[in-house]
């Protein structure tokens, strides 16, 4: 028989967990119920298809769209060879373990860095010394450096999964390094990119303070090239600078409200991609 | 018959570990030949510096000479991968890619720069038909080869080993991850397979190196201890240490 107080104990216990868990289910309902109730109904066809005009005081976030579009293409153009590369090396060719450890632990800790140092030296890099002014060109190169670890160390990852076995069979056969890395250990490793590419995607859309001092706030409607090359805000800039710059607070929950569809699509096919894998390495 | 590899004064280490000791043997051509040995006696260590797959470990050094056709395989001139296609290899777990058993076969010809589909397709069945294993997958060929039987996925292993034409086979305790009746198919492809292969073969199972070998080494503490004719070794043992292992006294 469980004593009074112990019986009490649980009680409280289960009590406590289950308020902690109500809680949480409850804020992230709330957080979505309240921007997509403050968002929705400012989202129009107007809105999503059209550039701002001043003269008609019309607000339209197509440019911002295109420009996000544009710097999550062009960072990820620069960082899935980039990030893929150096894990390929250093899974597959470093032989000091030494060098290895520092640039993972250098890796990881550069993941933790604030986004706002990176858009500081972005700017002073990217945007001064290279040349590149305030454009989303700079924009993205400065995403690059914020998302390299991210693509390398998921990468990293899935190569370790691939078994050493297929290797050993592909040697066994007279292939090359190369040969063995581009035909056996890559393909096991494509879930694991694709992963690092979906995580990166949503933390360019998120990224706001990185962008601010590199990539800038314009709202002209251009193609990819000219885009790149021109200052440009992103949806997430655009948010920012709608709210704090021209009280526009209806625009604003707008963008959030796609913003977060954005983001709960993203996660979901970042599930259905590794679901998909599991299956066809359970066969 | 002629020798096809000969082994002079090998010696390896691990880091600093001594695995084999001044091991000198010779190999004669379309035989099979069995190492046996308790685990740990450097017999799966030796088999791997026959085709040098032990260079993919950083911390082994090796010293002594391996010749295949009379040409030290550890000289600096030897293309390592050319090498690999003469010398195959099955390994003791079956380890098939996982893509279609059509592209396991075909990845080895394609390694080496065959492309045309005709004879890719020719390739491919006839090192499924030398292997025995045609009738049971040819209508399957594009499925998955991790979708087969673990026996199926060895003679797999060894159709795929069979289909860059190498001349030595090395196979290292192909059997042990498989059930009696696998075992026993594995053991008569080996046997039909010497009269155009030399078979090189680790066993953990003494009745399998009886069965199936001409000559037998035995291998104790990275030493070759004894090496003859397999039916000699096992009724008349020369060496106390060879006697006691294969009467089971240790091992």
């Amino acid at each position: 028989m469980l004593s009074k107080k112990r019986k009490a104990y649980i009680t409280a216990m289960k009590t406590a967990m289950y308020i902690s868990v109500g809680l949480t289910a409850a804020l992230v309902i709330f957080l979505v119920l309240f921007v997509f109730f403050k968002g929705i109904p400012h989202i129009s066809r107007e809105l999503l298809f059209t550039k701002p005009s001043y003269t008609s005081g019309r607000i339209g976030i197509l440019p911002d769209v295109l420009n996000t579009l544009y710097i999550v293409l062009a960072t990820l153009i620069l960082v899935i060879p980039l990030g893929v590369g150096a894990a390929i090396y250093l899974t597959e060719y470093a032989q000091n373990k030494k060098i290895v450890g520092m640039i993972e632990y250098a890796a990881e800790t550069l993941s933790g860095i604030p986004s706002i140092i990176y858009g500081l030296v972005g700017m002073l890099f990217f945007c001064q010394f290279l040349g590149f002014k305030t454009s989303l060109l700079a924009g993205s190169m400065t995403l690059v450096i914020m998302n390299l670890p991210t693509i390398m160390r998921t990468t990293q990852e899935s190569l370790k999964t691939v078994p050493q076995s297929y290797r050993d069979g592909a040697f066994g056969l007279g292939a090359g390094k190369w040969r063995v890395i581009r035909t056996v250990v890559l393909p096991g490793c494509v879930d694991g990119v694709i992963t690092g590419c979906i995580l990166s995607v949503g933390r360019i859309l998120g990224e706001s303070a990185a962008l601010l001092f590199t990539a800038g706030f314009a709202h002209a409607l251009n193609g990819i090239v000219e885009g790149l090359a021109s200052p440009g805000a992103t949806l997430t800039v655009a948010l920012y600078v709608y709210a704090k710059e021209q009280g526009e607070f209806g625009v604003a929950f707008a963008i959030a409200a796609i913003l977060m569809i954005l983001t709960l699509l993203i996660n979901l096919s970042a599930v259905l991609v590794s679901k998909h894998f599991a299956k066809k390495r359970k066969l | 018959m002629s020798d096809i590899m000969t082994a002079k004064d090998l010696n390896l280490w691990y880091d600093k570990t001594h695995a084999l000791k001044n091991v000198n043997i010779t190999i004669p051509e379309k035989s099979i030949t069995a190492f046996i040995g308790p685990s740990g006696c450097g017999k799966s260590t030796f088999l791997k510096t026959l085709n040098r797959m032990n260079d993919l470990i950083p911390i082994v050094k090796i010293t002594g000479e391996v010749c295949y056709n009379g040409q030290n395989i550890y000289d600096s001139s030897v293309d390592v991968n050319e090498l690999r296609r003469e010398i195959g290899m099955v390994f003791q777990k079956p380890n098939p890619f996982p893509m279609s058993i059509y592209d396991n076969i075909a990845y080895g010809p394609r390694t080496h720069g065959i492309k045309s589909k005709v004879k890719l397709d020719e390739i491919v069945e006839q090192s499924l038909r030398d292997a025995a294993i045609w009738d049971e997958v040819k209508d399957r060929l594009k499925k998955n080869a991790l979708g087969m039987s673990g026996g199926q996925q060895q003679r797999l292993c060894i159709a795929r080993a069979l289909a860059v034409k190498p001349k030595i086979l090395l196979m290292d305790e192909p059997t042990s991850a498989l059930d009696p009746i696998s075992t026993s198919r594995i053991e008569e492809l080996a046997i039909e397979l010497k009269k155009s292969y030399t078979i090189v073969i680790v066993t953990h199972n003494m009745q399998q190196a009886v069965r199936i070998s001409d000559n037998t080494a035995f291998f104790l503490l990275g030493e070759l201890i004894e090496y003859g004719e397999t039916e000699k070794l096992f009724s008349q043992p020369t060496d106390k240490r060879t006697e006691d292992y294969i009467t089971g006294r240790f091992g």
